[in-house]
């Protein structure tokens, strides 16, 4: 250490650029401009040189779980939407339109690899067994998390935007160390190694502007970590388009930062399911980050509370209502005959499940003691918070007794 | 008992924790091969390798938020900010994402990150060089804040610091750097809470209460108004969240008077804090208002006159003359 690794002042960056740029077009073929697409919107399958291979490890069954988590994901989004409509939920973030980005790259990670959403990833949570109910609890008031994320490796989620992305960096240069700390000490000889884990992390085209986003690639890029950006290119930042977060296609900043980026039709769930599985496991191997930019459309409204009209004209909605992740999806298992009325009944039928199951949790949901939150402000004991809480239960008591001293006068 | 700068106690301190737990690693900038810029980490990267002292980028909303990651992961991260002033960018992580973790997560999830903060005046230097913005920490519930003002807490606090499972920030009093001092090495249990007030020096007539870089100055006064006759007691704080109010309120109890010194700003500052608390709980007790005595409501000063701002001898002796006048 120490002297042997003082670096050059000759860097410049050009050599590890041209070595970059070479990796990448071994891996990827000739640089990538376009957008990555296999199913399109009218349900017929294409073929990409790099990623028609994954897609052909997609049997009938897996589509058809594609659909279904889908149609689920959509269900539950209108069953949310309506509690909120019904006083139920403070706030509600729809995410119809964006199906596929989700499902296709949520359904592409495995349990070991660690998902950092933002807040709009109710598919995502999907795919990583979150239970829906404990997700409204955030909305609903009664919790500022809702699930423990060392349960499904699906964080909570993140409301300051892009404040998540390095988190996530973080997160994958502790797995490099606990590979690293394994080899060092020879388990990998005694032991059956660990599956290799990589980190995803989850933002839009709005946050894509935070500076955030910009240190965790610099961070991430240096250090080679297993992370892949997942951005979600919903085309409004509530009511700012993304021309003004970006003059260029968003996956191409990748290339400033030395990694592959990589720009994926966000209603194709095959495709995104393919480009987010060439993805991971290029993490998992050491290759360091990617970026994938998931072209995709927000078809609702940013919030409940927010009205597009306001902003965007409704022939774009249907321009884009035209290139549904689903009917997509739909047309292609009927023409290829790997889904019929039954299947789409059971699917229908699931999701009025789903809803009355998240309409029962919400109703039924306890509302927290506020002495929780003293208790979880610190982890160790803090004299402050022992002091306020008290004299918080002094007062409480207060009033119990005055309640007392009314009941025994009647 | 070895004696050693602050600088090197915190040195050591670092070392010890390197040493007892592979899963601490250091992060900052320039503190690789260089040391730092005030060589506290001098000569880690060598005996500990790159993986656990890393040399990040120039980003400290990224030096903090990875942190967290690694936190997340089961790491014990230690984050050096080079300057007080330059602790903004990460002020974000710090108070949105860092300090509610554990409160968000309803108890699920830990974040023990310790950030590495020099901080004050008094060394002639230029802009964001030399400023105290603890109160703006001080005031965001989830993390802790301790200051140490010489070489023996500097060696144990930093390492109790890294212990803790709750975020800690180390403001380090970077103009006492070079003070030197005893510290023992040896006996774990010399280690005191790091959350407790020390009594540094008893009176019976008017405490001062102060922290890091100004406990030697206060010392100084409290030895100036003996010539007059007065006897201070003198209180290092330590720990600036929480703050250690029983041991200010049983001194005060004795003494009746009470002045409050740092050289951040009063106006919403810890003096402040602290005058109201022990308003409410010593009221009875006290001979005159609570005094504080610190910086101006201004940016830090220019180098040149900063001797006009920051709390001094005269100044703290002058409150104290204030504070028997009633």
């Amino acid at each position: 250490m120490g002297a042997t690794h003082l670096p050059s002042t000759e860097f410049d960056g050009t050599e590890v650029d041209d070595q970059l740029e070479a990796e990448a077009e071994a891996a990827l073929g000739e640089p990538r401009t376009e957008m990555v697409q296999l199913l399109g919107p009218d349900g017929t399958l294409g073929t990409d040189s790099v990623f028609s291979e994954y897609a052909e490890r997609l049997d009938a069954e897996k589509l058809r779980g594609f659909y279904a988590d889908m149609a689920a994901i959509r269900r539950f989004d209108q069953e949310a939407t309506a509690l909120q409509r019904q006083g139920q939920l403070a706030l509600w973030v729809p995410l119809t339109g964006q199906e596929a980005a989700q499902i296709g790259s949520g359904r592409a990670s495995q349990p070991q690899d660690y998902i950092f959403p933002t807040y709009r990833e109710h598919g995502v949570a999907l795919t990583r067994n979150v239970d829906l109910a404990e997700l409204l609890r955030q909305f609903r008031g009664i919790s500022n998390g809702g699930w423990n994320p060392k349960d499904t490796n699906f964080h909570l989620y993140t409301l300051v935007l892009a404040a998540q992305t390095p988190h996530a960096v973080g997160y994958a240069m502790g797995i490099q160390r606990d590979q690293r700390l394994a080899e060092a000490n020879g388990l990998a000889d005694s032991q059956p190694a660990e599956p290799k884990a990589a980190v995803m992390v989850y933002f839009g085209d709005g946050a894509s502007s935070e500076g955030d986003v910009h240190e965790s690639m610099v961070f991430a890029s240096s250090y080679k970590a297993p992370v892949v950006f997942f951005c979600q290119n919903n085309h409004w930042a509530i009511s700012v388009p993304t021309a003004v977060q970006t003059r260029i296609p968003l996956s191409n900043r990748a290339k400033g930062y030395g990694f592959p980026g990589i720009r994926v039709d966000g209603n194709d769930v095959i495709a995104v399911h393919a480009v987010t599985e060439w993805a991971l496991e290029h993490a998992r191997q050491g290759n360091g980050p990617v970026l994938i930019e998931a072209f995709t459309y927000r078809v609702g409204a940013h919030t409940t509370a927010d009205d597009p009209t306001k902003y965007r004209e409704s022939s774009e909605e249907a321009l884009w209502r035209a290139k549904d992740p689903l009917e997509r999806l739909e047309k292609y298992l009927r023409s290829e005959d790997m889904a019929d009325d039954s299947f789409f009944a059971k699917v229908a039928a699931d999701g009025d499940e789903l809803a009355a199951y998240i309409r029962k949790s919400t109703y039924d949901s306890e509302t927290p003691d506020i002495r929780t939150a003293f208790a979880n402000t610190y982890v160790e004991a803090h004299p402050l918070v022992a002091e306020e809480l008290a004299w918080f239960e002094e007062y409480t008591a207060g009033f119990a007794s005055e309640d007392a001293a009314e009941g025994a006068g009647h | 008992m070895t004696t050693m700068t602050i600088a090197k106690a915190i040195n050591e301190g670092l070392r010890a924790t390197l040493s007892n737990n592979p899963k601490t690693l250091l992060m900052g900038e320039d503190i690789g091969p260089l040391g730092g810029v005030y060589r506290v980490t001098d000569g880690l990267i060598g005996e500990f390798g790159a993986d656990r002292v890393v040399d990040t980028p120039l980003a400290e909303s990224g030096i903090i938020g990875t942190a967290i990651g690694l936190a997340l992961r089961g790491y014990l991260p230690v984050c050096e900010i080079q300057f007080d002033g330059f602790v903004f960018p990460g002020f974000n992580q710090i108070t949105t994402q860092l300090a509610k973790m554990h409160s968000r997560s309803n108890g699920n999830l830990t974040v023990p990150v310790v950030i590495r903060i020099p901080y004050g005046g008094g060394i002639g230097s230029i802009e964001h060089h030399s400023e105290s913005p603890e109160a703006l920490f001080a005031h965001t519930a989830g993390i802790r804040i301790i200051t140490p003002s010489n070489p023996h807490d500097a060696y144990w606090m930093i390492q109790q610091a890294v212990d803790c499972q709750d975020p800690v920030i180390v403001f380090e009093p970077k103009r006492r750097y070079w003070l030197k001092g005893e510290v023992d090495t040896q006996t774990a249990g010399l280690a005191e809470d790091p959350f407790k007030a020390h009594v540094v020096r008893e009176g019976t007539d008017a405490t001062v209460v102060v922290y890091g870089p100004l406990v030697p100055v206060a010392l100084a006064a409290a030895n100036a108004a003996a010539e007059d006759g007065r006897s201070i007691e003198v209180i290092d704080l330590r720990s600036i969240s929480p703050i250690d109010f029983d041991t200010i309120e049983a001194s005060v109890k004795k003494t009746g008077r009470l002045i409050v010194s740092h050289e951040a700003p009063t106006f919403g500052g810890i003096g402040g804090e602290i005058a109201a608390r022990i308003g409410e709980r010593a009221f009875h007790s006290l001979e005159a208002p609570v005094i504080r005595v610190g910086g101006f409501h201004m940016p830090y000063p220019v180098a040149k006159v900063e001797e006009d701002y920051l709390p001094d001898i005269d100044r703290i002796l002058e409150a104290l003359d204030r504070a028997f006048a009633y």
